[in-house]
């Protein structure tokens, strides 16, 4: 069962290391780690050709690092490269997640990555519906930790007041980026290792 | 092509985007850039560029080879993915230490320790370096033979040079004592600007809510029971911040409040007084059972002091806990109370302690003359008064143990702080082992017999206190910086302390505690912990430096003896060893004259630098507001920019830019969504070229729509002359994404601009598609020309 990194030739690997985000020596771990990883959620029969197949969404949310993550299904829409867009992943498309989600990756490609997360609709921009449903995700599943709809509409005025800079009622992706560069744990928090 | 390739790691495009892109810019590369190098000098410029990739290898390889040399970083990412970064961050910082500790070590050791220890005179050759007779039955003990070691200030010998290698040892001791302080600065500080310039640069705005939607979860956390706690604490946060910001301040029983926390305040200062109090009383007690002989007490009498000190320190932090709830402050606020008040226990504490330190001191000196009388006395003895006073005596070998020895105040401050040190780094490991371990157990197995839940109830699993290990780790390093300058051995002590906590920690955080219920924001506070090193690595130096400039240094021991002061090993060197004219320079610097004046620079540059930071900060707001503009302004100045062929509507640009700006910010000012409203507004600048201009803004039913007419008065440059009119009607549809989820207004704007230039009449009709991420950023505008 358990696939190794020389599966991949030695110049492709460094053509990932240019376009990812990872050191070299971690990068071969990494990807020894990534490619079990994937394989174990791949059936059996794809498990040859690692290249050109895909993991349905379920399989891919029973990762542990993804399972108690309450945007594990906007995460897998997101990076998905799929043109069914049913949220599943290639290797290519995971190791994209694991790059953006790494510790080396910047600002400016984790917040590109937490918008598109957080758009719930992908229009482009946070508007109150998503930011509705972004609350809801945050405050989990069970009812009795729900806010209710005076609080929400009280929490996404003052949100909108913070950053919406522009007063269109939305938050893009530059007012976004604003908000974010400022804080000081977005970096430190938005990291997943595998 | 190149710069693509270095900057394509940072672009957020998909892996299947970036490869196609790299390999043809590779290819591309590869193709031209032997080419570049044609003709002569060919061979050098593939040479050049082969050397640059060699490099570039070898500068990744080694990149990747520090990051697998970093110590403990498995441990701790498993810590955050179950504690969070909170509890990681004291991991982190505790690592941090470990790194300066050994720096300090190596310093230390490599400078001081080593060469006295191979390159001076060894153990009993000189009554220095010799355990006394008298102290010779006991000293079997580790105390006893450690003092007369090179672990302690007391060993070293006031020899100039040392060894076959000329190495000035009392040079070396000072001024590794002065780098390893130096050092310290520069590195806090150093992290302090990292860390206020990741922070984002001291913009005053906080965005508290979008902070908490946008960063609160947590993504490392990979398992259940964490998440739900997270979930529960990010709920309670956001119902409070939403209560907080509703909630009009509540004044009555203000009085009651305030008066309870006077009472509160003053209570905490009486135990601080009291605990000073209790601290220079046991100290005193522990100086009289010096005089009257240690053998007749037992282990308590001894160690009195550093005992009291450490329960101190695990005792009254609770008091404080319990006393502040007395207050009734907001979490956050009472959390900085409690670790402001931590902090000056801990301060006066060690305060205390160098006070009465410099009693012991001061009595250790005046002990001196009396010794010196004696000696003289010893050594005439010695010689049965058979020779003549003022003739050179024929030394007479004496065991080195046998001679009377002088008091040597440094050694005895050096003890003391080992002491202090070892004391309590017992006292933490106690309180980990049966605070949270035995507690642990206690709660596991006991909570089958017991009649109300342990694990929920009562005692229950501690969690990690952040803040009080923190704290306790800042004082720790004070005490080494304060006491390294006597006892090299303190920076070796410590750096074994922190091998064994990091391990002792990190396994007993994993084992007996559960994750914090509530859940504070861990880097808001690195600054603040940075903030505080800094504050007591100034305070822990003072004392050293006040010993070191105002007392002499014992005339027995040391590497100082026999000097009035120790700095004056400076002045020495300055004399032997540089040329005279390095000496005299010095001389020069050194004058007052030179130095005030520097002074006063200094104070104006700070000055300075104040004054345009609070520049930029304004300059900061007033961009902000620009920003809100910007969405009118571009669209507005695409248009204009168009048309700038003419130079005569160039012109238009400046000044009608800023006329925009002001109405732009006006117009939000005024108008409420919602309600339709007319804002007209008639401007005459004064300036030449500036146009007259009516400005009309209508707000209706989730639309704004603005009209800019200007008239262009006359031009009154010389080159062209036009009495001509320039009618400039400008109109813009502008949807307001007003909050009501039912009306979503079209993302798009529509621009229509007539333009009159001498024969012709301009109609631009612009519609603007509000840019999406899947395209390109840059507006895309169709337009009609007439």
């Amino acid at each position: 069962m358990g696939a190794t990194a020389s599966k991949l030739p030695k110049d492709q690997l460094s053509e990932y290391q240019v376009t990812n985000l990872t050191g070299y020596i971690y990068l071969i771990e990494l990807f020894s780690r990534a490619h079990k990883r994937f394989n174990e959620l791949l059936e059996r029969e794809d498990r040859q050709q690692i290249g050109g197949s895909r993991v349905p969404m379920n399989k891919i949310l029973t990762l542990p690092e993804l399972k108690s993550n309450p945007f594990r299904r906007r995460i897998c829409q997101v990076f998905s490269t799929s043109d069914l867009r049913d949220g599943s992943l290639s290797f290519e498309d995971f190791l994209d997640l694991l790059s953006a989600f790494s510790d080396s990756a910047t600002l400016e490609i984790k917040s590109h990555y937490a918008f598109r997360i957080f758009d719930f609709d992908d229009d482009g921009t946070l508007d109150t519906g998503d930011l509705e449903k972004l609350v809801n995700c945050l405050t989990g599943e069970m009812d009795n930790t729900r806010l209710t709809s005076e609080e929400m509409k009280q929490l996404i005025n003052n949100i909108l007041e913070e950053s919406d800079i522009d007063k269109d009622g939305t938050v893009n992706l530059s007012e976004f980026q604003h908000v974010i560069s400022r804080s000081p744990d977005f970096v430190s928090s938005f990291k997943i290792v595998l | 092509r190149k710069k693509l390739i270095a900057t394509l790691r940072g672009k957020p495009w998909p892996m299947r985007k970036k490869l196609p892109t790299l390999r043809e810019s590779q290819v591309f590369v590869e193709k031209y850039e032997g080419a570049l190098g044609k003709g002569r000098g060919r061979r050098l410029y593939a040479y050049k560029v082969m050397m640059r990739k060699k490099w570039m290898k070898f500068q990744r390889d080694f990149e990747n080879f520090k990051t697998a040399c970093i110590p403990w970083e498995m441990k701790i990412k498993e810590i955050e993915s179950h504690f969070g970064s909170s509890v990681a961050s004291y991991f982190l910082f505790l690592r941090w230490m470990y790194g300066i500790n050994m720096i300090l070590f190596s310093l230390t050791f490599g400078l001081v320790m080593v060469p006295e220890a191979l390159m001076a005179r060894p153990y009993g050759s000189i009554p220095r370096k010799t355990v006394p007779r008298e102290e010779q039955a006991n000293a079997m003990d580790f105390a006893g033979y450690a003092k007369y070691s090179v672990l302690f200030y007391g060993y070293y010998n006031n020899q100039r040079a040392i060894g076959w290698l000329k190495f000035r040892m009392p040079l070396s001791y000072f001024l590794v004592g002065v780098g390893t302080v130096a050092y310290s600065y520069m590195v806090v500080i150093r992290t302090m600007a990292r860390n206020a310039k990741e922070d984002g640069g001291g913009d005053d705005t906080s965005f508290n809510f979008s902070w908490k939607i946008f960063t609160s979860w947590d993504y490392l956390i990979g398992n259940t029971e964490t998440a739900d706690n997270k979930f529960a604490s990010i709920t309670t946060s956001f119902k409070e911040a939403i209560v907080e910001e509703q909630e009009s301040r509540k004044d009555d029983n203000i009085h009651l409040t305030r008066f309870l926390r006077v009472l509160a305040n003053f209570l905490v200062l009486c135990c601080l007084a009291g605990s000073g109090y209790l601290i220079y009383f046991v100290v005193r007690r522990s100086q009289k059972f010096a005089l009257e002989g240690l053998d007749n007490y037992g282990w308590w009498e001894r160690n009195e002091v550093n005992m009291v000190m450490s329960l101190l320190g695990m005792f009254c932090p609770m008091l404080f806990d319990v006393i502040s709830t007395l207050e009734n402050y907001h979490p956050r606020i009472a959390l900085q109370w409690q670790l402001g008040r931590i902090f000056a226990l801990f301060l006066g504490n060690l305060y205390t302690f160098i006070i009465a330190l410099m009693d012991q001191i001061n009595l250790k000196r005046a002990e001196e003359e009396k010794v010196k009388f004696n000696m003289t006395i010893w050594q005439a003895n010695l010689y049965n008064g058979t020779l003549p006073e003022n003739s050179t005596a024929i030394p007479i070998m004496v065991d080195p143990a046998d001679v009377p020895r002088g008091p040597c105040w440094e050694t005895m401050v050096g003890q003391e702080f080992v002491r202090l040190i070892i004391s309590d780094t017992m006292t933490t490991y106690i309180t980990l082992l049966i605070g949270d371990f035995l507690r642990a157990v206690l709660v596991r197995f006991l909570n089958h017999c017991w009649c109300w839940d342990l694990e929920y109830g009562f005692p229950s699993y501690s969690e990690f206190d952040v803040s009080g290990n923190v704290l306790g780790l800042i004082f720790n390093q004070g005490m080494i910086w304060m006491g390294a300058f006597y006892a090299p051995c303190l920076p070796a002590l410590n750096l074994l302390r922190l091998h064994v906590s990091m391990y002792l920690q990190c396994w007993a955080v994993m084992c007996c505690n559960v994750p914090q219920e509530r859940v504070f924001k861990a880097s808001g506070s690195n600054n603040f912990y940075m903030a505080m090193l800094l504050v007591i690595l100034f305070l822990s130096t003072l004392p050293a430096i006040y010993t070191i400039v105002s007392i002499p240094p014992s005339f027995d021991c040391g590497p100082f003896s026999g000097k009035s002061r120790m700095f004056d090993v400076i002045q020495e060197t300055l004399e032997t060893d540089f040329p005279a004219w390095f000496g005299k320079v010095f001389s020069y610097a050194s004058n007052p004259g030179l130095v005030l004046p520097f002074l006063l620079l200094m104070v104006l540059a700070i000055y300075y630098l104040h004054s345009t930071s609070k520049t930029y900060k304004h300059a900061n707001l007033e961009l902000k507001k620009k920003l809100q503009a910007i969405n009118f302004i571009s669209v507005y100045l695409v248009n204009a920019i168009l048309f700038s062929k003419t130079q005569h509507l160039s012109n238009w640009l400046l000044a009608s830019s800023s006329i925009c700006i002001l109405f732009y910010s006006h117009s939000l000012c005024c108008l409420s969504p919602g309600q339709p409203s007319i804002v007209c507004s008639s401007l005459l600048y004064s300036k030449v070229n500036c146009p007259a201009t009516l400005l009309l803004a209508v707000r209706a039913n989730g639309y704004q729509c603005n009209l800019v007419l200007g008239v262009r008065l006359q031009q009154l440059s010389s080159t062209v002359i036009t009495l001509r009119d320039y009618v400039f009607f400008f109109f813009q549809l502008l949807p307001l994404g007003v909050a009501t989820a039912d009306h979503l207004p079209p993302s798009c704007p529509i621009h229509c601009l007539l333009y009159f230039d001498t024969n012709h009449l301009h109609v631009h009709l612009h519609y603007i598609h509000k840019p999406s991420l899947r395209s390109t950023s840059s507006p895309s505008t169709r337009q009609l020309h007439l």
